[in-house]
């Protein structure tokens, strides 16, 4: 069952230099209680879906030229303001990349933990601060109750973390969009927060949609994987129909790059060249100029995103490629 | 390791120590010591590459500065090409430092917004007198291409790239004076995975054309794997385990180096790993821990951990580690 429905969502800037599609018709949807990875590299609309998702998008410049998301019935593109800060914080929560500027250096954490709690829930002074130590526990602070009288400095960037997200699911939300919430910490703090997530959503049972660039993420927490490219989709799939056979040549050359540690040493696989800028996003495919396998016909026609022949549990795997996988032929040689 | 007959490393560090001084007080006196470093020891063959790996805060930053200089050795031994440079007057050290580098870690902090990406990249020539104007705009280009930008690029400025190029303007300045050694330091830890590949494959092939001497410092094994000859593991100060990078992943001693090998997340979901998760945080450098720095967070840890340091012992084969079960 579909918890939310982003439906051909167009998020656009509209700058002094011109207009900036960051977000260009993406369709998707996160169903009740499951994690929904959307990977991508930097720059390709990961971030902006997500606030888009909030409403969060300045405006000026920013304007959601088209679209919707359906939570619960409603459109939150269209919902009054005051109507969206009751959902926002309460029904969709949000956990941000630096957990050192997603925090207020000047109030204690048990302050910003319990400040949701009494703006949504209607909790006094007490009772909140009561329950941000209760937070903390759930998150794994060792001495929640010390804690909440402490300021950012003091926690350590694995504690910040935790606070932050502690913050986020104080409110018991629906859903929760983490935005890179690893991706700053050390490799042994990113270990300790992803077993802490997946204790939380099984405890829970909260959708989340976790974005990241690292795949090895993705791997390990999410259940559906979402693929964005240069602001739109282009590959959709189950995680395991997934990382198995990539049908996008943007997946796998994502795949390719991870250095792994049972691949032999030595060159690792890379994908040439950079997102390109939404300024001018390339002709046709807009993956094109990077691809091993592009074709005249990448270079003229934007290919649509189509639901392809089903992978188990008969779950809906989408791919927007000219070509299949046994069809691709590859153009540019490989470093 | 190569069959090469090799007279000696590039680079010895023997006993290094920089402990950092916290002031206090009115009078502004020394209260106490941040432990940063503590007793390292380790060479580098020429032509190698030395992978340094740690959490944050373990010193392996401080490492790499003190090891140029950059910041000043509380004790110890830094041999480059056998002469033990923290000994020599800073005006003879100055020449020298041509021929050892750093690529830093945020590419966005370490160049100057102020400047163009050609007098970035030519400050070093001028300031050791390098070459003239024509040789400096010369030899920039090359850079510029060698690095996989081109030389028109000389006249903009750092915004206007994304954070992987950055990086490649950043091993340009490195390269300029045709260093010895380079220090990289987490050089891909600010980049996307994608970009993060394109960045080891330029260092390994830049290694490769002019026999670099790499020391690569990044806070994930995986990352170290791709491009070190050996492998040195830090925690709080002190190195835990040193190896032949094929050995340190095949056969891991220190139980802190399984666990940092663990936490690496795996790109496959049908590969379910055990994974050793570290409890807590790395203890304060000010105060370290008494006996094997480890032992509070180690699920292995006996009684005489927790009062008795160990040695780095040597297990043959390059392979050094410091724990008591060894």
């Amino acid at each position: 069952m579909e918890l939310i429905q982003v439906k051909d969502l167009r998020t656009h800037f509209y700058t002094a230099d011109g207009v900036l599609p960051a977000v260009d018709g993406v369709t998707f949807h996160v169903n009740v209680g499951e994690t929904l990875g959307v990977v991508g590299e930097s720059g390709c609309g990961k971030s902006v879906t997500s606030l888009s998702i909030m409403r969060l998008v300045a405006s000026p410049p920013g304007r959601y030229v088209n679209g919707q998301i359906l939570f619960q019935g409603r459109d939150l593109l269209t919902v009054p303001e005051p109507e969206m800060r009751k959902i926002r914080g309460n029904d969709i929560a949000m956990i941000f990349q630096e957990p050192m500027t997603s925090l207020n250096p000047v109030y204690t954490v048990g302050d910003q933990i319990a400040e949701a709690m009494r703006l949504h829930q209607g909790l006094g002074p007490r009772e909140a601060m009561e329950k941000a130590g209760h937070m903390l526990e759930l998150v794994g602070v060792p001495d929640p109750h010390r804690r909440v009288r402490e300021y950012p400095h003091q926690l350590s960037g694995g504690m910040r973390q935790r606070a932050v997200i502690a913050m986020a699911l104080s409110c018991h939300p629906k859903l929760l969009i983490a935005d890179e919430p690893t991706t700053a910490l050390d490799v042994t703090v990113q270990a300790q927060i992803m077993e802490l997530m997946k204790g939380l959503k099984e405890e829970l049972g909260m959708a989340t949609m976790l974005i990241t660039h690292d795949l090895g993420v993705i791997a390990e927490m999410a259940e559906r994987v979402v693929v964005m490219y240069a602001g739109k989709v282009v590959e959709e799939g189950i995680v395991d129909d997934l990382f198995e056979q990539p049908l996008h040549p943007y997946t796998e050359g994502l795949l390719a790059c991870i250095p792994q540690l049972d691949q032999p040493r030595g060159r690792l696989r890379v994908i040439e060249g950079v997102v390109p800028n939404p300024m001018n996003f390339p002709r046709g495919c807009r993956f094109n100029p990077r691809c091993l396998y592009s074709q005249e016909v990448c270079r003229m026609e934007e290919p649509a995103l189509v639901t392809v022949g089903g992978g188990q549990n008969s779950s809906v795997r989408r791919v927007a490629c000219h070509f299949g996988v046994a069809e691709r032929v590859r153009t540019k040689e490989v470093a | 390791m190569t069959g090469l007959t090799v007279v000696s490393p590039l680079l010895e560090v023997k006993g290094l120590k920089k402990h950092f001084p916290i002031m206090g007080g009115v009078l502004s006196k020394v209260v106490g010591y941040n432990y940063a470093v503590d007793g390292v020891t380790f060479s580098v063959e020429r032509g190698q590459t030395f992978g340094l790996v740690g959490e944050s805060g373990c010193g392996k930053t401080t490492v790499g500065r003190t090891v140029l200089r950059l910041t000043k050795a509380t004790a110890g031994e830094v041999r480059f090409e056998g002469k033990n440079i923290l000994a020599l007057p800073l005006s003879r050290f100055r020449r020298m430092r041509g021929e050892m580098q750093i690529v830093f870690q945020d590419p966005y902090a370490s160049l100057n917004p102020r400047m163009t990406v050609g007098e970035i990249i030519g400050e070093p020539i001028i300031i050791h007198r390098a070459g003239s104007a024509g040789e400096r705009a010369k030899r920039v280009s090359e850079l510029l291409d060698l690095v996989g930008l081109q030389a028109r690029d000389t006249r903009r400025f750092p915004h206007e790239f994304s954070g992987g190029q950055r990086q490649r303007i950043g091993i340009a300045r490195a390269l300029a004076l045709n260093p010895k050694l380079v220090i990289c330091d987490e050089p891909v830890s600010a980049l996307d995975v994608s970009i993060q590949s394109q960045i080891l494959n330029l260092l390994d092939e830049l290694q490769e054309r002019f026999q670099l001497t790499y020391i690569f410092i990044a806070h994930g094994l995986h990352v170290v794997r791709h491009v070190s000859d050996m492998v040195g593991v830090m925690y709080l100060g002190k190195l835990v385990e040193v190896a032949p990078t094929d050995e340190l992943f095949s056969r891991p001693c220190h139980p802190y180096t399984e666990a940092l090998l663990s936490a690496i997340p795996i790109p496959n979901p049908k590969k379910k790993q055990q994974r050793i998760v570290l409890e807590g945080d790395v203890p304060s450098p000010v105060n370290p821990p008494a006996g094997c720095r480890f032992h509070g967070r180690c699920r292995r840890a006996t009684e005489r951990c927790k009062v008795e340091e160990p040695d780095l012992k040597d297990l043959g084969g390059g392979h050094q580690v410091s724990c008591h079960l060894f």
